[in-house]
């Protein structure tokens, strides 16, 4: 119960963290883009938008800066991330529609490449020095590549030229969203080549680190005493797994925050309405009120996301469980 | 460690990449903006990789292209290596509340997602800075420390109560010296791990934040190179030449990294080493394919007879 208690400590520091450098950023920035931003939406939009803008911001200027922090700490406190420019909508309303696309392709694809990369590491362990050990370079090219190139390359192979997969966008135009059959098999369709990119980018990691863990679980005593006793192997391989598997596990909730750094970009690419394709657009327009609120919400569920992990690391070893006596 | 056939072709990537950061910009045939060309070339002699739908030259960009990519990341891979040092050797031998409150903040950066932070921290930066180098290798450090700070708390900690740091307390060096002089020489191979593995951070994020549009597009760079082409939408329009480039280049460099961090992985780790023969040598002396648990291929050296060994030390 420590370790969560310290987990729970960190994440909460860390939202704190965030949250205080997405209002002094702008504040501290050379030029003042607040002032910037206002001077140049003078005309266009009216006085009441710009107080919502303002507000997305800490409110007026002539409050002291303390006074700003805190306005912005209640208005997040509220529920109320801010005033986009270019969509004149609350930055909340705009990410309602959109997280649902990223939450699911990135869910889906961490489970798909967790799972692939733990069994195939698992096996490439356990056979060490075999013909599968050809499978390390071309893994590790994989991971090299960024996810955003991948995605490029796969879109145009797979898409463009052999017509094997849909090309772009979440669902089919032809198709109207509702819980029909149609509608959800367009939305498998469609979402299988980001799913393969993001997993192809992302797998190596995790079959690497779950071979090493199990190289060094197999030199252990209880795997050659298991061996000795005429255990089945596949009964063996799978104990040795079973304990090499436990840091990959501690290491998910680190490799989260990194698989959803790649995922927007692959969004980008496949026109994928999520909210990487937002963010990305915020940071065309200067829309800053967004990129702040998409940020802010990318860092509270990656967060989120790092404690459902330890939970799940908690539950599964059972060392963690027990006080720690040192 | 050298003799590994991985960390052979590390150094070779790694080194052809090198060479390329430092000649790139001279051995560019054209220069890397000039539009004269026609556009939309298919690689061919005059061309090597085609031109883009401006009419610029590929080949060039992509030479020219290699030494801001990597000047970047390498000031980002120095920067990050010292800030864990400082942080991660510090918690580690200081250890206490120091160590508490330093581990408190690496946690905290690897738990925020680095590349949403890098997008909020440059979309607020003047377009000057961004095509500053240092600023930006700055800013990218910023977010990759973490991670080497963490392993190198852990490293420093094991070597914390060794009998030779323990020598040096005694004599009375400071506490800043025993960390540089006793604790960091030992840490080299961790340090150059993690340093190429911040390398390796710092061109994947440089890339897609110029990818993004984030960096100044006047400095040809592999990730402004990767712009253009989407923006001009090079993969519908099958431009395979334009995008393949600069997007190989980056892999190749990552391979290369990567695969030298294995070798400096096996050399801390022995039981990651390769052990007895490989898969080839195996087959080519009829041995058994696959290897079994507790038993490691060795070659019977039959062209030395035992009967050399001096008597004096066989028995």
């Amino acid at each position: 119960m420590r370790l969560i208690g310290r987990r729970l400590g960190v994440y909460a520091l860390t939202a704190w963290v965030a949250i205080t450098v997405n209002f002094f950023l702008p504040h501290f920035m050379p030029g003042n883009p607040i002032q910037t931003l206002i001077g140049k939406l003078q005309n266009n939009v009216t006085v009441s938008e710009i107080r919502s803008i303002r507000l997305s911001f800490g409110g007026g200027l002539h409050d002291g800066l303390v006074q700003q922090y805190f306005t912005y700490l209640n208005q997040l406190l509220h529920g109320n991330l801010g005033y986009s420019i270019t969509l004149s909508a609350s930055v909340s309303s705009i990410l309602k529609s959109h997280i649902l696309w990223t939450v699911g392709l990135i869910g889906v694809a961490t489970v798909l490449s967790f799972f692939f990369g733990t069994v195939m590491g698992a096996i490439l362990g356990w056979t060490r020095g075999s013909r599968f050990d050809s499978a390390i370079p071309a893994a590790t090219f994989f991971q090299s590549v960024p996810y955003f190139f991948l995605g490029t390359v796969i879109l145009m192979v797979f898409a463009l030229n052999l017509h094997w997969f849909p090309e772009s966008g979440p669902y089919s135009l032809n198709v109207v969203p509702s819980w029909s059959w149609a509608f959800v098999w367009s939305v498998i369709r469609y979402g299988e080549l980001p799913v393969i990119t993001i997993v192809l980018s992302s797998v190596a990691g995790w079959m690497l680190g779950m071979r090493n863990m199990m190289i060094t679980m197999v030199a252990e005593d209880f795997v050659l005493m298991s061996v000795a006793m005429g255990l089945p192997r596949r009964k063996v391989m799978y104990a040795a797994a079973r304990n090499a598997i436990l840091p990959s596990i501690a290491n998910l909730s680190l490799a989260i925050g990194l698989v959803v750094s790649g995922a927007l970009l692959v969004e980008l690419v496949f026109n994928y309405p999520g909210v990487g394709d937002l963010l990305l657009n915020a940071v065309l327009n200067e829309d800053y009120p967004l990129i702040q609120g998409i940020f802010l919400v990318i860092t509270l569920s990656v967060l989120a996301a790092n404690l459902l992990a330890d939970l799940a690391y908690l539950a599964l070893d059972p060392r963690t469980r027990t006080e720690a006596v040192q | 460690m050298a003799r590994s056939p991985k960390v052979i072709v590390g150094l070779v990537i790694t080194g052809f990449f090198a060479l390329m950061t430092v000649f790139g910009p001279y051995l560019a045939p054209y220069d890397p903006n000039d539009t004269s060309f026609a556009p939309n070339l298919h690689p061919s002699v005059q061309h090597w990789f085609g031109t883009t739908s401006l009419g610029q030259d590929i080949l060039s960009q992509t030479l020219v292209g290699a030494r801001a990519t990597m000047v970047v990341a390498v000031v980002a891979g120095l920067v990050a290596t010292m800030l864990s040092i400082v942080v991660g050797v510090s918690a580690g031998y200081i250890g206490g509340y120091t160590d508490d409150s330093l581990s408190m903040l690496s946690n905290v950066f690897l738990a925020i997602p680095g590349l949403p932070l890098l997008i909020v921290i440059d979309s607020y930066l003047p377009a000057t800075s961004r095509s500053n180098a240092l600023v930006i290798g700055i800013i990218i450090a910023f977010t990759g420390w973490a991670w080497g700070a963490r392993v190198l708390r852990a490293q420093t900690m094991s070597l914390r109560n060794r009998d030779f740091v323990e020598a040096s307390r005694i004599i009375g060096e400071s506490k800043r010296r025993i960390m540089f002089n006793d604790v960091v020489p030992n840490l080299l191979p961790v340090l150059a791990s993690s340093f190429l593995f911040t390398i390796l951070y710092s061109i994947g994020a440089y890339v897609t934040l110029a990818y993004i549009g984030l960096t100044s597009s006047s400095v040809w760079n592999w990730g402004t190179m990767l712009f253009w082409a989407s923006q001009n939408d090079a993969p519908l329009a099958n431009q395979w030449y334009w995008f393949v480039p600069p997007g190989l280049c980056i892999a190749l460099v990552g391979t290369g990294l990567a695969l030298l961090n294995f070798g400096i992985d096996e050399f801390i780790n022995p039981r990651l080493r390769e052990a007895g023969l490989s898969a080839r040598q195996r087959r080519r002396m009829g041995l058994e394919r696959r290897p079994r648990l507790g038993l490691t291929p060795v070659v019977r050296d039959v062209e030395s007879p035992v009967t050399r060994v001096p008597r004096s030390v066989a028995s």
